[in-house]
């Protein structure tokens, strides 16, 4: 399955020039993507915190990726 | 009941405390987060402010209905800005009203620090030597 993800904040910055396509094996879950980008973009350890939003709610790990789902990544957010 | 708005024009803490006014409410709470010339003795010079706007709204809207659910707030108003910020400018307006301040007082510190943990807003700030995004790194 083919997801795309939408990037924020310095997560954006990370990615750089990458189209944000990603290829996961069925069935998959936030903590596969999670893991897959861990490794790709290893800058992304360095930060405080990540999270996703599927849909416009926050996920948890163990929720399921569907390819038309929206799902956006959370560094750690600074509003306020 | 509650009034979210993410704006990117000027904010107005007169119009925030003029929605939540009521005859039921004896206390109004305004909270008023400015931008500060300085972060850890570095000179800002401005900072920019990028939304997932309707995860953010949508946050902000969960964050005024907890104000009063749990808190006993009568009207909340959250105005968050979006775009660039000069020093001084106002980043965001919280306004509580409650029937007695404390519910105030403790449902706009409720709101302001959920904000801050929840809303999916993230703000860059701009140094003579670089540019950093807040909070991102321990």
């Amino acid at each position: 399955m083919r997801i795309k993800v939408i990037a924020f904040g310095i997560s954006r910055d990370i990615l750089g020039d990458f189209n944000n396509q990603i290829d996961l094996n069925e069935p998959a879950t936030v903590a596969d993507l999670k893991q897959l980008l861990l490794q790709r973009f290893p800058d992304f350890c360095k930060l405080t915190s990540l999270r996703f939003a599927l849909n416009g709610e926050y996920a948890d790990d163990a929720d399921a990726l569907a390819e038309r789902d929206e799902i956006v990544l959370i560094p750690p957010v600074s509003g306020g | 009941m509650i009034d979210v708005q993410l704006l990117a024009t000027d904010l107005s803490s007169a119009a925030c405390e003029a929605f939540v006014r009521s005859d039921a409410a004896g206390g109004v709470v305004v909270f008023v987060g400015n931008v500060r010339n300085q972060t850890q003795q570095k000179k800002v010079l401005r900072l920019h402010f990028e939304a997932y706007r309707p995860m953010a709204i949508s946050e902000m809207q969960k964050i005024a209905y907890r104000a009063v659910a749990d808190f006993g707030a009568l009207k909340v108003a959250i105005h968050h800005r979006e775009g660039t910020l000069q020093v001084g400018q106002t980043a965001v307006v919280i306004a509580v009203a409650a029937p007695h301040r404390k519910a105030a007082f403790d449902a706009c510190a409720f709101a302001i620090d959920t904000l801050k943990e929840t809303v999916p807003i993230w703000k860059k700030e701009y140094f003579e030597d670089g540019q950093v995004w807040v909070a991102a790194h321990p």
